[in-house]
């Protein structure tokens, strides 16, 4: 079973890297001037895709950078300024945050796999064997990447999930309402520090919910449901402290206020053009 | 056994600067406070209502989640408040002092490992100094509200002075810098408690 899971993660791994396209099926670039996708023009764009292409927040990001070895990464670039969350996530939050919980993740993962074979691995292929590595390696790394997606799937503007989006939810989780009411538990209950997650199963293809500790994320060997994460909530204190202190459930109802759709809706794309080409 | 909320043995801004009024307040009147009433709430009705904290912990790995992380989060922020005080700070006395030397050569290389205890445990958790059964010193760390006390740790001992490195404990002042909380540590320490802590410890 297990291995399965892993080999599976693995062919994801030489698929995407082998096959530029395949990222570029579902990530929107913002249009660049001068060069046309060939692939872009012909495509009938989904309503969700016009949304995200003018979102800087959708732009691939991430994504692409995952393909690359650990140690030619570049610290991830927050697609909006520090107040741009508020009121659900203030200023100083967002600033503190990312200036310096992100960025130490990044210099400290950074310091963990110079030297290393690690710096030459991708994070996938990391994530997929971790517990071959250091705990350095896996804090930070886990911190680096988790931090990344959380900043990509929140938004100043307010988005709704699309039909598509809410079919699939309906389809794992009965209605979208208790979708909801079963993240919030899973964000509610994680006890200490840690992250709760939307993630989709990689052999059933169904959404599921789930948290991890510390910066543990589902793509990693050791997680306890393993999965592709779409939708990332941080639930540290330091992601919510200075605004709400011990009320996390609060910072957790403003956080649906801020979610991305698009962007969720994007890596599940991702994630299922991916299948169709293993299969 | 009659568990009890304990008070706090200062006003909320007696330890100013080094740890804020608010951080005070809202520490011991929101998490210790949510602790101690969960954990009430949990053994309510069970076998555990009977028994005392030391006899829970010792077996902690047979309990529920919720007994583990309130009554863990219940014990160790009232051993944290006790060990903390407005005229604490500066080298260690008595016996405590003569053991830290003994074992640790210096108070200042003791306090180079507490630090690193403190500053390393990634996520939330506890740095402690523990009295083993063999009556030595030990530092350590746990992860969330467990301690040293429990059989599910791997430090296993008797905690004489702990300090709390959940980021609630000091972010509203410290934010991401740690490291400056835990020197701020050291200036409230109460070494009159910590040798009280000590002599009850030994057998
Ligand atoms: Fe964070
Ligand atoms: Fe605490």
């Amino acid at each position: 079973m297990k291995t399965i899971k892993v080999l599976i993660v693995t062919i994801m791994c030489i698929l995407l890297v082998s096959s530029p396209e395949i990222m570029a099926q579902t990530e929107k670039k913002p249009v660049s001037k001068g060069k046309t996708s060939h692939s872009e023009t012909t495509k009938p764009k989904t309503s969700s895709q016009t949304v995200a292409s003018d979102l800087k927040g959708a732009k691939e990001g991430i994504w692409g950078e995952w393909m690359k070895p650990v140690g030619k990464l570049e610290f991830y670039t927050l697609p909006y300024p520090y107040d741009a969350l508020e009121p659900a996530i203030d200023k100083m939050t967002v600033e503190i945050h990312y200036e310096r919980h992100h960025r130490g993740y990044f210099d400290k993962m950074q310091k963990a796999v110079s030297g290393t074979d690690a710096a030459e691995k991708n994070l996938l292929e990391i994530f997929s064997n971790m517990d071959k590595f250091p705990d350095a390696v896996r804090n930070n790394s886990g911190g680096f990447f988790n931090h990344a997606l959380y900043w990509d799937n929140l938004t100043p503007k307010k988005q709704e999930p699309s039909r598509q989006m809410i079919e699939l939810i309906e389809k794992s989780f009965g209605n979208y309402d208790s979708f909801v009411k079963k993240f919030d538990e899973a964000a509610a209950n994680r006890f200490g520090s840690g992250w709760a997650w939307l993630a989709v199963d990689i052999k059933s293809g169904e959404l599921f919910i789930t948290s991890t500790a510390n910066q543990d994320n589902p793509l990693m060997s050791i997680a306890e449901r393993r999965g592709i994460p779409l939708l990332a909530l941080d639930v540290w204190e330091h992601a919510y402290y200075l605004k709400y202190q011990n009320k996390r459930t609060d910072y957790i109802n403003s956080f649906w206020s801020v979610v991305n759709w698009p962007v969720v809706e994007a890596r599940y794309n991702q994630f299922k053009s991916i299948m169709e080409k293993v299969k | 056994m009659k568990f009890e909320f304990p008070e706090l043995p200062y006003a909320y801004d007696a330890l100013e600067p080094h740890i804020d009024k608010q951080t005070m307040e809202l520490h011991y009147t929101k998490h210790h406070k949510g602790y101690f009433d969960k954990f009430t709430a949990a053994i309510q009705g069970t076998e555990l209502e009977s028994k005392s904290l030391e006899e829970i912990f010792s077996n902690i790995s047979k309990a529920p989640a919720a007994v583990r992380n309130n009554g863990g989060g219940y014990y160790n922020h009232s051993l944290f408040w006790k060990v903390l005080s407005p005229n604490g700070g500066g080298d260690p006395t008595g016996p405590i002092a003569e053991a830290i030397n003994t074992q640790f050569n210096s108070f200042a290389e003791f306090q180079k490992k507490f630090d690193e205890a403190a500053a390393n445990r990634f996520g939330s958790g506890w740095a402690w100094l523990c009295v083993k059964k063999d009556n030595s010193l030990s530092i350590c760390s746990s992860p969330n509200q467990d301690n040293p006390l429990m059989d599910v740790h791997d430090c296993q001992g008797q905690p004489i002075l702990g300090l709390d490195v959940w980021e609630h404990a000091y972010y509203l002042k410290y934010q991401n810098r740690r490291p400056e909380y835990i020197s701020a540590f050291w200036k409230l320490v109460n070494w009159d408690q910590v040798n009280e802590n000590y002599k009850n410890a030994r057998r």
